[in-house]
């Protein structure tokens, strides 16, 4: 078996999963019930995805200097994608795009509470400041 | 303007990552290039100043590399977790919030902690309480207290494994009195 073989039959491999990857996000998009459970599907089987993708382009090209800008590539993909994964989870609790009843627990649903409960007191105390 | 001084010492990761960036974007890693990037990069950290990163001041490679191999595997693992959700359970698949009190109050390990989470599928942050250095995360097929407590022991060996890496000496000591404990 010479090497131009395995390497072709890697990066098959790496091409067929990073797609399959993209395949489970479109899935997830579709079946999962509420906003969050969307967000693990629409942005985490990327990260897999994408790092095979990019692998077996970086085996295709037989070229040593393509290989930091994939890096590159990725690793903004990695610091990217959670920040974008918690504001829109973030938001989405807040404004309460989930189904409570498919929670097994919840164990912010009391610390917002209190936060809003905190606010609202101190919102009172200002309007009867301003009624005086 | 009322700037904090950042010493070069501080700033050096910074611009080592930009001048990398900026040879991986035109393929050419030749010394001339490098030069110029390295000016770019100083001109770009002086004129777009942020508030300095800080670091540890440790950071141990040996521990690095199997963390990063590890962070490999679990991504793996828990992509085709997710795949199997998604096509198996949908609709009724079950989750949960789960706070998980961190040991460490650094912005740098939060974070950090918080992103290594987010990028293993299958759990999300939701929401990070700074003051407490507690983050919320959204667990997917979290049915019942043992996995949830999965989970948060999940998250916890996580900043663990982080510190190791590149927590400061008081943190590194705390954990190890912890684990001895």
């Amino acid at each position: 078996m010479n090497p131009e073989t395995v390497i072709d039959a890697v990066s098959a491999v790496f091409m067929v999963t990073g797609a399959l990857m993209s395949l489970a996000a479109a899935v997830g998009l579709l079946r999962f019930p509420d906003l969050m459970s969307r967000m693990h599907a629409a942005t985490k089987p990327q990260v897999l995805g994408l790092f095979l993708l990019l692998a077996a382009l970086g085996l295709q090209m037989r070229t040593w200097w393509v290989w930091p800008v994939l890096v590159v590539a990725w690793l903004f993909q990695l610091l990217t994608v959670p920040v974008s994964a918690h504001m829109v989870g973030r938001a989405g609790y807040r404004t309460k795009h989930l189904h409570p009843e498919l929670l097994s627990s919840d164990e912010l649903e009391a610390v917002v509470q209190q936060a809003a409960g905190q606010q609202a007191a101190k919102h009172g105390v200002d309007d009867d400041e301003a009624g005086r | 303007m009322n700037r904090k001084r950042i010493s070069l010492r501080q700033e050096l990761p910074l611009l080592v990552w930009l001048v990398f960036v900026w040879g991986a974007l035109w393929q050419n890693f030749s010394a001339g290039n490098l030069l110029f990037g390295a000016i770019i990069a100083v001109l770009v950290a002086r004129i777009f100043y942020l508030p300095p990163v800080e670091l540890g001041g440790r950071f141990n490679v040996l521990r690095a590399v199997p963390f990063a191999l590890s962070f490999l595997g679990k991504v793996v693992a828990a992509s085709f977790q997710v795949l199997y959700l998604a096509v198996v359970r949908g609709p009724s698949v079950v989750s949960a919030i789960v706070a998980v009190p961190l040991r460490s109050h650094s912005d740098l390990l939060v974070t950090a902690t918080g992103h290594v989470i987010s990028l293993i599928p299958g759990s999300l942050v939701v929401e990070v309480d700074r003051s407490t250095s507690t983050l919320y995360i959204h667990g997917i097929n979290v049915r019942n207290p043992e996995d949830a407590a999965k989970l948060r022991k999940e998250v916890r060996d996580t900043e663990a494994g982080l510190i190791r890496i590149m927590g400061t000496k008081d943190e590194l000591s705390a954990l190890t009195q912890e684990i001895a404990a």
